[in-house]
């Protein structure tokens, strides 16, 4: 069993089309904490202290949130800015994160087909997430393939929230139960729903 | 003055046993009372009291509830229910009525008995459905307010039916019935005379007998041609809503001067009860006027206050009311022709629900629902006790036949609160996840009650509105009410200390309490009532100050807001503006300060003792002592264990840092 600890940022939820769905139904699994980063620091005062012991009690790390800007929303960076301080995530001593798994749960607005170097976005969403991926390089974390939704703000009338939730759901069981092969995905570079990859015979 | 002490020391001590023991047993107060009054009924026989009298003095009860429905339901819903009142409550009358009236004819009775049956059985018992609504809470639900709407126009439709009846007088025939049936009759009713002696036919030959609510005739307008009774009756109708319109907050506002709580419940007694003296006095129902003034101050500041002055007379004569059905079913007649009583009482109930389910079903109630209003209004009612003495005193009916009825009726009543314990025990589980569903819908909507509407509730409520929340605000100035409701907002007057007030504002359903009164002793006292009795209520207490923090935290309140400490930390933040710190650092350093000190208050507040003065209590003195070090320690710019956060947070990373990562 892998302790998961999963952090929400969705200053919008309101008015979310997927990500609060994919929070709510996270509630069913057992076993993982859930923070949802905006209703527990409102003001913005993140607390390191508290931030820090939660990370140390649990092996892998997931961000759910929607790109915002190539990048996550702001309350995302602020924690990384306070709470992955030197001495103890990096630097000198900096080693209390040593071998735990960072991910990702995303959803975008553009098309899959945009994240390409011939769509409007001019390059895979992979290199837009690398600030994240050598964050956790320099945490001495791995760094796992995010889960990826696109076209986040026409799934409800393409019918893709309820797949993509339900596969979240058994994205959490199976990094929970260790029965989540991080290899295979990331030879897929990054997973969806319909290609997330398990381990043989679990 | 001895029998007057020893009769009510008698129902008194009856209900204050059988209540609690039917509660506990699960059966509801109605259920206790109508016991207690089966078990009295032998003593009062003895002491040879009129319980039909006292039947009727207590029906009063049924007026102070009314009043109270009244207060609940502000004009505009009753508008929007009128589809439902006139629609379900008409057909259930009239479909009843008929469908009665047409098996009375069947046991073949003449059509004029069978009409006035028809009509009697029609009504269902207004106190006993409405007092277990509100005890269960179900007034609310789809099925208590479909069956109030028909209980409301059941209490309207009692007043045609007064004028109807006397047209169905037929002497020469009751005169046949009553002879034809003496000799099966005597032999029963004799040794039973004293308990139905007030139904004898005594004051029969009148034929102008409308005094059906009390003793005494005080009609004023039966000897009135058609036309000026009428206008009389509007007049009275007029009178009584711009009375309550108008009138309510000069007298209310004269009676403040005085700084009598008593004085309160004495003007409300005086309304209810001037109410209902002008309707007896035009021939109205004193029950539906008072609904009516009632419905006129749903709106009003005083609606609390009203409401809390007259409950607990409702409750008690309510109480003495369902005693006097249990004491005055007369056993002998009962046992005597045990099968056919029986059989009759649940023909009707079958008959009655068979109605209720139909109309039930057309009006669109599912579920639980359905079955509440088919379970809680198949019986008869105490307008049935009215109509039926009525109707002997017009020569309607034979004496033979009214008493056996009445006995049908008052045993119908008995057999409700088992049709209610039905619902709650077979009906509710079946339809669980509906209710369920339900509940959360009535508990988003979860009103917010706001103590104090002064410069620090006041802004709180505003917020709250702006944000779509419904509150209810109490204050006890009418200064205060005057000059909010100039700006037009909604306050009711009140003392938010008292149980009682807080208890018709709604506490029990609420889900949040702030307390934002001046007196402080009275914000710990409320706070301490409202933590033991409603533990659901969440309470936002403001405190004046740290003494106050430490009292309210003793009283079981979490979330304690001290009034200037916001608007202090505001001004520190200013200072060091000025003094030329970096505003994000002075922002941090407020931050900071305020986690110390709410930090510190917390664990001060545990070790305070309300008991023990602050300088005796030494754990409180010793914590005080280490907290101030540890403050001087970082004015020296000694942080210790106790580090800055502010110094922390986005500090860059040393050479050693930097080195580390390179050679790893």
């Amino acid at each position: 069993m892998a302790s998961v600890l999963l952090y929400y940022a969705h200053p919008g939820h309101r008015h979310s089309h997927v990500n609060q769905a994919m929070y709510d139904a996270a509630a069913t699994v057992e076993g993982i904490t859930r923070v949802d980063l905006y209703a527990t620091y409102p003001r913005q005062d993140i607390n390191s202290d508290r931030e820090q012991a939660l990370l140390l009690d649990h092996d892998l790390i997931l961000f759910q949130h929607p790109l915002f800007w190539y990048s996550a929303p702001s309350l995302i960076k602020e924690w990384i800015d306070l709470v992955l301080e030197h001495g103890f995530a990096y630097g000198a001593g900096g080693d209390k994160l040593k071998g735990k798994i960072l991910m990702q749960a995303i959803t975008t607005a553009g098309s899959a087909e945009a994240y390409t170097t011939e769509g409007y976005q001019h390059f895979p969403l992979r290199t837009f997430l690398t600030p994240m991926e050598q964050t956790a390089r320099l945490c001495k974390m791995r760094y796992g393939a995010p889960y990826v939704l696109h076209s986040a703000l026409r799934a409800p009338e393409a019918g893709a929230v309820a797949p993509h939730v339900a596969g979240y759901v058994d994205l959490l069981r199976r990094l929970r139960d260790e029965t989540y092969d991080f290899d295979a995905a990331d030879a897929l570079g990054q997973v969806q729903a319909d290609t997330l990859p398990f381990k043989e015979g679990a | 003055m001895g029998s007057f002490l020893l009769l009510s020391f008698l129902f008194l001590i009856a209900g204050v046993i059988a209540v609690p023991l039917a509660s506990k047993l699960g059966l509801g107060s109605v259920l206790g009372y109508l016991i207690a009054g089966i078990v009295l009924g032998p003593v009062l026989l003895a002491l040879n009291v009129d319980v039909i009298n006292l039947q009727h003095f207590a029906e009063f009860g049924v007026v102070m509830m009314l009043f109270l429905v009244g207060l609940e339901l502000e004009p505009k819903r009753l508008w929007e229910m009128r589809a439902k009142l006139l629609g379900l409550g008409g057909l259930q009358v009239g479909l009843t009525a008929v469908l009665a009236a047409g098996a009375a004819l069947v046991f073949g009775m003449p059509w004029s008995f069978a009409v006035a049956i028809g009509l009697i059985l029609a009504l269902s018992s207004t106190a006993i459905v409405l007092q277990t609504f509100n005890e269960k809470g179900l007034m609310q639900s789809g099925g208590g307010q479909s069956g109030f709407s028909v209980l409301l126009f059941q209490d309207i439709a009692v007043i045609p039916m007064l004028a109807l009846i006397p047209l169905l007088a037929m002497p020469d025939l009751v005169d046949g019935w009553n002879f034809a049936e003496t000799g099966h009759t005597a032999e029963i009713a004799a040794p039973l005379e004293g308990a139905t002696s007030s139904h004898d036919t005594g004051d029969a030959t009148g034929g102008s007998n409308h005094d059906v609510e009390g003793s005494l005739d005080l009609n004023l307008v039966d000897e009135l041609p058609g036309w000026a009774q009428a206008l009389i009756t509007f007049g009275a109708i007029g009178a009584v809503i711009a009375g309550g319109s108008y009138l309510t907050r000069p007298l209310f506002r004269f009676i403040e001067l005085a700084h009598l709580r008593e004085l309160f419940v004495a003007a409300a007694l005086m309304m209810v009860i001037g109410i209902a003296l002008l309707m007896t006095l035009v021939g109205l129902s004193p029950a539906l006027g008072t609904f009516l003034a009632g419905v006129v101050l749903a709106n009003s500041e005083y609606r609390h206050e009203l409401e809390s002055d007259i409950d607990p007379f409702r409750g008690l004569l309510l109480g003495l009311f369902f005693m006097t059905v249990g004491a005055g079913i007369n056993f002998g007649l009962l046992f005597g022709n045990l099968t056919l009583v029986v059989g009759l009482t649940l023909g009707l109930m079958a008959l009655k629900g068979a109605v209720l389910y139909l109309l039930a079903t057309v009006f669109g109630q599912r579920g639980a629902d359905r079955w509440l209003v088919t379970l809680s209004l198949a019986q008869a009612g105490e307008f049935g006790f009215v109509l039926l003495s009525f109707v002997v005193a017009n020569q309607v009916l034979p004496q033979a036949i009214a008493d056996q009825l009445l006995l049908v009726v008052a045993l119908s009543m008995l057999l409700t609160p088992l049709l209610f314990i039905l619902y709650d025990r077979v009906i509710v589980p079946k339809y669980v996840e509906d209710q369920a569903r339900e509940a959360d819908e009535i508990d988003e909507a979860g009103t917010v009650i706001i103590a104090g509407h002064g410069r620090f509730g006041g802004i709180v409520n505003r917020m709250l509105r702006q944000a779509g929340f419904s509150t209810v605000v109490l204050d006890h100035s009418s200064q205060q009410l005057e000059m909010l409701r100039a700006f037009g907002l909604k306050v009711f007057y009140g003392d938010a200390t008292r149980p009682d007030l807080l208890h018709a504002a709604g506490i029990a359903g609420a889900k949040l309490l702030v307390i934002a009164i001046d007196d402080k002793e009275g914000a710990t006292e409320l706070t301490r009532y409202v933590t033991q009795n409603h533990p659901h209520v969440h309470i936002v207490a403001r405190a004046r100050d740290r003494n106050h923090v430490y009292d309210l935290y003793a009283a079981g309140c979490r979330d304690i807001i001290r009034d200037t400490f916001d608007s202090a930390l505001r001004s520190g933040r200013s200072a060091l503006e000025a003094l030329g710190v970096h505003p994000f650092d002075a922002e941090l350093k407020t931050r900071d300060f305020q986690d110390r000190d709410r930090h510190a208050i917390r664990e001060l507040a545990a070790l305070y003792d309300p008991e023990v003065e602050l300088h005796r209590n030494t754990a409180y003195v010793e914590r005080t002592r280490e907290l101030m070090a540890e403050q001087e320690a970082m004015l020296l710019g000694k942080p210790g264990a106790f580090a800055m956060r502010t110094d922390r947070g986005w500090s860059p990373p040393t050479e050693r840092d930097v080195a580390a990562e390179e050679s790893g």
